[in-house]
């Protein structure tokens, strides 16, 4: 954690509330995001339990599993997940513009440019907690390679039609969110912990109730008194007053409440199993029907608190003026969200179960990329995240006090101003080091001279100054100037291109095998 | 696997002779190389081993038998030491030092060479004997742009080059001589990779190990010999950082020796000076206290020792010589495990008015080598010890870069510090443990360090 972080939390224990880690929104947020509040069965590893999902505040859709180890059951959820999460994507499939890409032509192997569609706008996702997105990457694993009875008409366990679409959905959005700056698929406590600090430590930021007493905290109130509370507080019942976010529930719950009411459910099935005639079945589908009620009255309980919550993280983050850059980075998401609609569209199969070696190395570049980039551009958009940098010797901000003109040495000398710079800040400069400032948006580099005497920096200005002798206009800093110089660069350069997979070479195991991947083999655990 | 076993020490050294168990590797790794079936071969060197010997000597050999050759390595500063070294051992080999268009791409120095070539297009290096470059400016090459792909590389450094690097080049050679040291700092990313943790080609991992996890047939050979670290060093960091695979130091104790003009004012910093000079240890212990990471108190004592090391008239006698070399500031670095840190020393011995001794983080100081070190351990003073503090890599790059003796300077408590922070790293599934971990090494170091400590209150 940086400095400018720790002195956030301490100034945060000290007034008790919430301080500001940024001054804009760093993360895009769609008009009508899609908030999904999962809930997990305790010790079923990927056993949903129920969910709240809607893009409407006040009219969230309630999916409940009654008995969560039914198979049926967790497959007609899975159904009604997709129809609601399948329609909201869809929702932004067809609203394109025009773009531009290139892309080599297969011929020349030249670079084209081609005329393609972009999504005007994505989907997004928001979920409460980290473990959210994890549940979701889980849900998109375990049913992406599942077979329809229209795909495979011998398969013993058939999926619902729409599960291994909405499988391969929630797999892009979850392989999306590891990009840094992403935002297709966001976790709320994330949203509000890159902006605010909190007295707690990030652990604890990751209780979603809590984090949102400390930012809600009123003035004068106590946000550690109001986290307390989120956190540990129970009714007379010995339940949470604030339920985990989840979406792992509390014991507590499951085993007082949760539990005995999926025996009742049980017990009336089974009641119901034995009806010997008509009438009696029709008492007993009522029992029955009461105690899935009962059950769906209780998530219900458990997960529209967090609902509610997301909305109010919300509701807090819209307070924040979007970022310049953010709109950038969300450009990224719908190109994104636009290759995965071509992917589906064109027929490919689901995403493998694991990446070949080529696919690694891009996904891991492409990503050291956007995390560079995302640094960069969260420290240019917003001078609270520049001051971090600053108080980490990264960037320094002062005065132009003189500049100099001087020339390089060469046949057609070029201008390489001199320009010293009077700074309270301490960069960690190293020998010619190289330092960027912006220009108009784009940036221009200079490099690190000498010290000349306390806090004055001298610099060499070496481009974007026009194709003369003399610099162009506005090219060069002048004298009184306060400029904002950092240590790092603003723009990524794309790195190289890695081979084909299909020519990984001898030291990476050579080629992958092309057999299309199976699905999962039904093994005895299966049928249990 | 304690270093401190008695053995008969002169009955031991008359059994092993340094140079002869160095030359059989060497000559070994070369036959592999030169006549091997096999595609590729991997060196583990210790350090100061003379890995940068060997990579000479092999290239000049593949060389002269006709094999046109390309050198990987990872740096710019390691690819002109490279050029130049070659260049020294053999002035008329054509050799091209392939480089990036930025300015100052490479050591202006290369320059005066007449039989070196720099360019930043491979077509103008082409028929040239040996090409070296860094493994980013390679990966630009087009394989397809070639006539063919180079029958033979070497790729040094290999251990600190990543898996992914290695497969944006692996399609411009045939074969490959892989040199490394396996003890030192793993590359990193500055992304969570765990998603690829345990597969064979995980992009984040070494190149060594993805290379042999995909050809474990591979033949695998040691540089048993350092010749940089002296007799009183090499039996730790081999039984801390390398305990399977043992090495010896070249010298025996006694063959190197570090005296003082000007003797001890009875200060900490000078006495601590001649406990290293004496032992090629030494630990200068400052109250324990929880501190900042750039620790006001301990940055100035590292200052202030390398401040006396300089008044004191330091001079150093080594096998290369009869005569005294004297210990100047340029023989002298200064190790750290940050960045801001290596700055706050800086500015410390800016104000003390020394120059010149190079001052850095245990990343940029790999592969360096210097007569005497000063360390600012990179526990000392923390509240707890993150998995970054305890790799393995960090401490074994600071304790190694030493002709003479090594001077650590640390607060009090790192023992108890690690007693309190055992290990917790989540295990992956498919991964090899690497041994020794960090707690256990950073323990047999403190242990060693503690027989040779100065407490001292500044």
């Amino acid at each position: 954690m940086s400095l400018i972080d720790n002195l956030a939390r301490l100034e945060a224990v000290a007034t008790g509330r919430a301080q500001p880690r940024a001054t804009t929104r760093h993360r895009h947020l769609s008009q009508r995001p899609l908030v999904l509040v999962p809930l997990t069965t305790a010790g079923e590893a990927g056993a949903p339990l129920g969910a709240l999902v809607g893009t409407e505040r006040t009219s969230p859709r309630l999916l409940v599993v009654p008995q969560p180890r039914d198979r049926d059951l967790r497959f007609t959820f899975l159904a009604q997940l997709a129809d609601t999460v399948l329609e909201y994507v869809d929702s932004f499939a067809d609203d394109v513009e025009a773009a531009e890409r290139s892309e080599t032509d297969p011929e020349t192997g030249k670079r084209v440019k081609v005329e393609v569609e972009l999504c005007q706008d994505a989907p997004q996702l928001i979920v409460p907690s980290r473990a959210g997105i994890d549940f979701v990457r889980l849900i998109g694993r375990s049913t992406r390679f599942r077979r329809t009875a229209e795909q495979d008409p011998e398969t013993p366990y058939p999926a619902p039609p729409r599960v291994p679409l909405l499988g391969r959905w929630l797999t892009h959005f979850g392989e999306r969110a590891r990009v840094p700056g992403s935002s297709l698929l966001v976790a709320m406590t994330e949203l509000l912990s890159r902006h605010w600090a909190t007295g707690q430590s990030s652990l604890e930021d990751q209780h979603l109730g809590a984090l949102l007493a400390w930012i809600e905290a009123p003035e004068g109130a106590s946000g550690a008194d109001a986290a307390l509370r989120a956190e540990l507080a129970r009714d007379k019942d010995g339940q949470l007053l604030c339920p985990p976010a989840g979406p792992a529930t509390d014991p507590a719950f499951d085993n007082r409440l949760l539990a005995p009411a999926i025996e009742r459910y049980d017990r009336a099935r089974g009641v119901l199993a034995t009806a010997e005639d008509g009438i009696e079945a029709d008492t007993r589908l009522a029992a029955l029907a009461a105690a899935e009620r009962e059950i769906r009255s209780l998530i219900e309980s458990r997960t529209r608190p967090t609902w509610d919550a997301v909305w109010r993280g919300l509701d807090a983050l819209c307070t924040l003026p979007e970022a310049p850059h953010a709109a950038d980075r969300w450009t990224r998401d719908r190109w994104s969200f636009t290759g995965h609609r071509d992917r589906v569209r064109a027929g490919e199969p689901p995403q493998p179960r694991i990446d070949d070696a080529v696919t690694a190395a891009n996904k891991l570049a492409a990503r050291e990329r956007e995390q560079a980039r995302l640094e960069a551009q969260e420290a240019l958009d917003d001078p609270l995240v520049m001051a971090g940098r600053r108080l980490a010797g990264e960037a320094f901000e002062g005065e132009v006090t003189e500049v100099v003109m001087a020339y390089s040495e060469s046949r057609s000398p070029r201008p390489r101003p001199l320009v010293t710079v009077r700074t309270d800040d301490r960069p960690h400069l190293a020998e010619r080091a190289k330092v960027y400032r912006s220009l108009q948006g784009k940036p221009q580099t200079a490099e690190f001279v000498t010290y000349e005497g306390e806090g004055l920096v001298v610099l060499r200005v070496t481009d974007k100054m026009g194709r003369g002798k003399e610099p162009e206009p506005g090219s060069v800093p002048g004298k009184g100037d306060r400029i904002c110089w950092t240590l790092f660069e603003h723009e990524q350069r794309g790195g190289p291109g890695l081979p084909d997979p299909e020519a990984t070479p001898w030291t990476h195991g050579g080629p992958p095998g092309d057999a299309a991947e199976r699905p999962d083999p039904v093994t005895p655990e299966d049928i249990l | 696997m304690s270093p401190t076993a008695p053995f008969d020490r002169a009955a031991d050294r008359a059994s092993f002779d340094p140079g002869a168990a160095a030359a059989r590797a060497t000559d070994a790794i070369l036959h592999d190389t030169l006549h091997g079936a096999q595609r590729g071969v991997v060196v583990d060197s210790p350090p100061g081993a003379g890995k940068s010997t060997l990579v000479v000597r092999a290239a000049r050999e593949l060389a002269a038998a006709g094999r046109p050759l390309m050198v990987i390595a990872q740096t710019n500063a390691q690819v002109d030491d490279l050029v130049l070294r070659l260049a020294e051992k053999d002035p008329e080999l054509p050799v091209g030092r392939l480089h990036s268009s930025d300015p100052d791409a490479y050591d202006k120095a290369l320059d005066d060479l007449p039989f070196v070539r720099t360019s930043t297009k491979v077509t103008d290096l082409a028929g040239l004997d040996v090409v070296v470059s860094t493994a980013a400016k390679w990966a630009h090459v087009e394989v397809s742009k070639l006539d063919a792909p180079w029958q033979h590389a070497i790729v040094d450094e290999a251990y600190q080059m990543r898996s992914d690097a290695l497969l944006a080049v692996a399609g411009l050679f045939e074969r490959a001589l892989f040199v490394g040291d396996p003890g030192q700092l793993d590359p990193f990313s500055i992304v969570g990779a765990e998603q690829w943790a345990g597969l064979a080609y995980d992009p984040s991992a070494s190149a060594v190990t993805t290379l042999l996890a995909h050809n474990p047939e591979l033949p695998q050979h040691r540089l048993p010999v350092s010749w940089r670290l002296p007799a009183s060093a090499a039996p730790l960091v081999s039984a801390a950082f390398y305990p399977y695979t043992p090495f010896r130091s070249g010298t025996d104790h006694g063959d190197r020796t570090l005296s003082f003009g000007v003797p001890s004012d009875g200060s900490g910093p000078d006495r601590v000076i001649d406990e290293a000079a004496e032992a090629g240890w030494g630990l200068l212990e400052l109250p324990a206290r929880n501190t900042p990471r750039t620790d006001p108190e301990a940055v100035r004592a590292v200052a202030q020792v390398v401040r006396r090391l300089l008044d004191r008239g330091g001079a150093a006698v080594s096998e290369r010589g009869p005569d005294p070399t004297p210990l100047t500031a340029d023989r002298i670095a200064v190790g750290t495990a940050h960045r801001d840190q290596a700055a706050a020393v800086r500015a410390a011995l800016a104000e003390l008015g020394v120059a010149d001794v190079t001052v850095d983080t245990a990343n940029r100081l790999q592969g360096r080598e210097f007569d005497v070190t000063v360390v600012l351990h990179p526990l000392s003073g923390r509240p707890d010890a993150t998995a970054f503090h305890l790799e393995t890599g960090r401490l074994c790059v600071l304790a190694s870069r030493h002709r003479h003796a090594c001077i650590v300077v640390c607060r009090a408590g790192v023992s108890e510090l690690l007693d309190d922070h055992p290990s917790t790293e989540p295990v992956q599934l498919g991964v090899t443990v690497k041994f020794p971990d960090g707690w256990e090494a950073n323990h047999a170091v403190l242990a060693r360090l503690a027989e040779h400590r100065v407490p001292w209150r500044p």
